[in-house]
C-alpha cells in the first residue's frame, strides 16, 4: 500500500508519559523487571545443569569429548568437492567442503526459485485461463507433497531412466547426461591461460569439464519447484495487496498492462513480499539439509560422517546447529537491509 | 530420520542421570524386559518377517542373552536403528545392548562410552558389481562411483583402499541402507560396499536375479561383528559375553537345540554337565541362576545352529560358514572356556 502522505491535520502523537520516578514493588516496570530477571536465571541455572550433567555423565562413561578431532586427518572421501579435498586433510576441511556444497545448491535453489515463482505467481493473474489453472495446479501440487518424498522421485527418476556412463546422451561429443549427472565443458586456467576443458569418457567415469552430480540435480530440483510454489504464493498475495485503484490509475494514464506490472503494481507489491520471501528463503536453506535421503554430501552428510568416525556426537550438531543459525541470521540480515534500502528509497 | 536423530541426543542429555554402573542387570530384571538395539534390515542378520517378527542372528544372540536372563526369550523390546543412531541409543540407555551387525575398532572401543563383548561374526569388507561390468578384482574399479551407507567403517576403509590402489574411487554417501541399496540397484553407482555378509544380504533381498550382480572376492579389512554394551558395567558385559561364548562353546561339545534336555538328563560328560549346569553352577559367578545356556540354547540353538538357519547356505543370504567355522575345523570360532 502506498504510504499515507503527512497531513498537517493530524497532530504529531503525544510522548507518553514519563514513569514515575522512585523504585517501589508496586511499579509495575519493578516487577516486569523483576520477573525477567528470574526468568533468566531460570534459563541460565537450565543450560547450565544441561552442560554440567552431560560432561559428568559422558566423562563416567568415558566417552571422549573436545574440539581437537577438528585438526586431526578425516580419513575419509568426498563425492563432490568445491574446494580440493583429500582423505589425508583434516576434518575442519571436510566441514568446510560440507559447507559449500550446502551453500552452492542452496544459492542456486534460492535463485532458481525466486524466478519460477514470480513467473508462476505472475501467471495466476494471467487473462488465459489454461495458463491460470496450469499455475494453480502447479503450487497445490507441489506444496501439498512433502519435501522429502521429492526429492526421492526426483532423484529415482534422475537414476533409474537416465543411461549409464558408458553410454551417456551425448551432444555434440561436449555435453553429457547420464546416470553420473550432467557433464558440461567448462573454463579452466592451465598452463597456458584459460582454456575451455572439455569433457571425454574415460573407463567408468567422464573426464573433464564442469560434472553437476545426479544427486545435486535432484536436491536443487526438489528444492526449487518446492520453495517456488510457496514464493508463487507469496507473489501472488503481494499483487493482490496493491489497491485496485492504483491498477485503474494506471490504466487512466494510458499504460499498458506490462507497464503497470512493471512501474505500479511490482514497486508496491515487492515491499509487501519482502518479509514472507526471506521466510522461504531460509526454509530453502534450512530444508537442503534433507539432501542427505539422496546422498548429496551437504554439511549434515559431513557431519554424519565425521560423528561416526570420531564419536564426537555433540560437537558434531552443535557445529551442524551453529552454521544454519549463522545462515539464517545473515539471510535474514541482508533481506531487512535490502528492504530497509527499498523503502528508503521510495519514501525521501 | 533427522527428528529422531536429535531426539535421540536429547535423550542422551536427559538420561544420562538415570543409569549407573552395574546397574543394567537390575533394570532390565525390574522391567522384565531387555531393550536391544538391531539393524532395521539387513536380511539373516535381523529383519522383520512377513508376520513382523524379527528374524536373524543379530536377533537370535538377544533372544539367547533374553532366555539367559529373564527365562524368557521373548522378553525383548527390539529398536531398529539406522547405523548413525546406534552408538547415541546405546550410550544413552536406550537400549541395553547393540546387537547390530557392528564391526568394533580401536576408537569405537576405546573413546565413545561403548564396550565391547565377542566376536558373533568374522566378517570383511567387500565390493558388489553388476555382472555385465565384467569386473573380477576390486583393483580394476578405476574412477568409479561407489555407493556406502554413512556412519560405518566401510567408508574410512574404501578411502584407504583408493589411496593404496590410486583408484580415485568416488563415493556417494547415503544415510540410510535402503537408500544405498535403491541407488545402486538404480544403476547409480558402478559399486556396492559393505561388509560381504552385508552384500549377500543385499543381493537376497534386492536384486531382481542375483546372478546379475557379482560379489567379487577381494576383502579389503577385518570386521569383527559383535554385540556392544555401555561401559562401565562389567557384571552386564559378563554376561553377553559369556552368553556369546557359551553359544559357540555348546556347538563345540554337540549341544543342540534338539539334544540339550536329553543330555543334560543322561551325560557324564564332565564339560557338558557344567556347561549346562548339571554339576557346577556357573550362573551364580554371572548373577544368574543354573539354567541360563539351557535356556539359551532352548531358545535359539547353538553357534552353528543359529548360524545355518539365518545365514548359512541354505538360506537365500547363502554365506558358507568360512572363518566362522570352529577352531576345531579350522575356523576362527573359539569360545573361551565356559569354567
Amino acid at each position: 500500500m502506498s504510504p499515507a502522505p503527512r497531513s498537517p491535520l493530524i497532530p504529531p502523537r503525544p510522548a507518553p508519559a514519563r514513569p514515575r520516578a522512585g523504585w517501589s514493588w508496586h511499579h509495575p516496570a519493578t516487577r516486569a523487571r523483576l520477573w525477567q530477571v528470574l526468568a533468566l536465571l531460570g534459563v541460565v541455572t537450565l543450560l547450565g545443569w544441561l552442560v554440567y550433567n552431560t560432561q559428568t555423565n559422558m566423562a563416567a562413561r568415558g566417552i571422549q569429548s573436545g574440539w581437537d578431532f577438528l585438526g586431526q586427518t578425516a580419513g575419509f572421501d568426498i563425492g563432490e568437492q568445491p574446494i580440493a579435498f583429500e582423505s589425508t586433510d583434516a576434518y575442519w576441511r571436510a566441514f568446510l567442503v560440507g559447507l559449500l556444497n550446502t551453500l552452492r545448491v542452496a544459492l542456486a535453489g534460492i535463485v532458481l526459485c525466486t524466478l519460477l515463482g514470480a513467473l508462476v505467481g505472475v501467471g495466476r493473474f494471467s487473462r488465459n485461463l489454461p495458463v491460470r489453472a496450469l499455475c494453480r495446479g502447479y503450487v497445490e501440487l507441489f506444496r501439498n507433497v512433502p519435501l522429502l518424498v521429492q526429492l526421492l522421485v526426483w532423484y529415482l527418476l534422475l537414476v533409474e531412466f537416465l543411461p549409464d556412463t558408458t553410454e551417456a546422451w551425448s551432444w555434440g561429443h561436449s555435453i553429457f547426461l547420464s546416470k553420473s549427472g550432467l557433464v558440461l565443458p567448462f573454463p579452466q586456467q592451465g598452463a597456458n591461460g584459460w582454456h575451455w576443458s572439455v569433457p571425454a569418457i574415460d573407463g567408468f567415469a567422464i573426464d573433464g569439464g564442469a560434472a553437476l552430480s545426479p544427486e545435486f540435480l535432484a536436491v536443487l530440483a526438489g528444492l526449487t519447484f518446492y520453495t517456488a510454489a510457496f514464493v508463487a504464493e507469496v507473489v501472488r498475495a503481494g499483487i493482490a495487496s496493491v489497491p485496485h485503484g492504483q491498477i485503474e490509475a494506471a490504466q487512466s494514464i494510458a499504460l499498458s498492462r506490462w507497464q503497470t506490472l512493471r512501474l505500479v503494481t511490482a514497486p508496491q507489491a515487492l515491499r509487501v513480499m519482502a518479509p514472507p520471501l526471506t521466510n522461504q528463503y531460509l526454509n530453502l536453506t534450512k530444508n537442503s539439509s534433507l539432501a542427505v535421503a539422496v546422498g548429496y554430501p551437504d554439511l549434515v552428510s559431513i557431519a554424519n560422517t565425521s560423528l561416526n568416525q570420531t564419536g564426537r556426537a555433540l560437537e558434531c550438531i552443535a557445529i551442524v546447529m551453529a552454521v544454519y543459525l549463522t545462515l539464517s541470521l545473515a539471510t535474514a540480515l541482508l533481506m531487512g537491509r535490502l528492504d530497509r534500502r527499498d523503502r528508503a528509497r521510495q519514501e525521501p | 530420520m533427522k527428528i529422531s536423530r536429535f531426539s535421540l541426543l536429547a535423550l542422551a542429555l536427559a538420561g544420562m542421570t538415570s543409569a549407573h554402573a552395574g546397574k543394567t542387570i537390575d533394570t532390565i530384571k525390574q522391567r522384565d524386559q531387555i531393550s536391544i538395539g538391531i539393524s532395521s534390515g539387513v536380511p539373516g542378520f535381523s529383519a522383520a518377517d512377513s508376520k513382523g517378527q524379527w528374524t536373524g542372528l543379530d536377533v537370535d544372540v538377544g533372544k539367547a542373552i533374553a532366555a539367559a536372563l529373564l527365562g524368557d526369550a521373548s522378553k525383548v523390546k527390539w529398536v531398529p536403528l539406522v547405523s548413525q543412531q546406534r552408538f547415541t541409543a546405546l550410550q544413552s540407555g536406550e537400549v541395553d545392548v547393540l546387537s547390530r551387525n557392528t564391526s568394533v575398532t580401536l576408537t569405537r572401543d576405546a573413546s565413545m562410552g561403548l564396550a565391547f563383548t565377542a566376536v558373533v561374526f568374522y566378517d570383511g569388507q567387500g565390493f558388489m558389481v553388476p555382472a555385465k561390468t565384467k569386473v573380477t578384482s576390486a583393483k580394476q574399479l578405476k574412477g568409479a562411483t561407489v555407493c556406502v551407507q554413512s556412519g560405518t567403517t566401510s567408508e574410512k576403509n574404501m578411502t584407504d583402499f583408493s589411496r593404496i590402489h590410486k583408484l580415485n574411487l568416488k563415493p556417494v554417501v547415503f544415510d540410510k541402507f535402503d537408500a544405498a541399496n535403491a541407488a545402486y540397484f538404480a544403476g547409480r553407482c558402478q559399486a556396492y560396499t559393505t561388509d560381504a555378509s552385508g552384500l549377500a544380504s543385499v543381493r537376497a533381498k534386492e536384486a531382481k536375479d542375483s546372478k546379475e550382480h557379482v560379489i567379487l572376492t577381494d576383502l579389503i579389512s577385518k570386521e569383527p561383528l559383535g554385540p556392544l554394551v555401555r561401559r562401565g558395567d562389567d557384571e552386564w558385559l559378563a554376561v553377553v559375553r559369556w552368553v556369546v561364548h557359551g553359544l559357540v562353546e555348546a556347538e563345540e561339545n554337540g549341544i543342540t537345540q534338539a539334544n540339550v534336555d536329553k543330555l543334560k538328563a543322561d551325560t557324564t560328560d564332565p564339560t557338558i554337565g557344567r556347561l549346562l549346569g548339571k554339576t557346577e553352577d556357573t550362573g551364580k559367578l554371572l548373577g544368574l541362576d543354573k539354567e541360563w545356556l539351557v535356556r539359551a540354547i532352548k531358545a535359539v540353538g547353538n553357534y552353528g545352529e543359529i548360524y545355518e538357519r539365518n545365514v548359512g547356505e541354505k538360506t537365500p543370504v547363502g554365506l558358507a560358514r568360512g572363518k566362522n567355522k570352529l577352531w576345531t575345523d579350522g575356523g576362527l570360532m573359539y569360545a573361551l572356556p565356559v569354567r
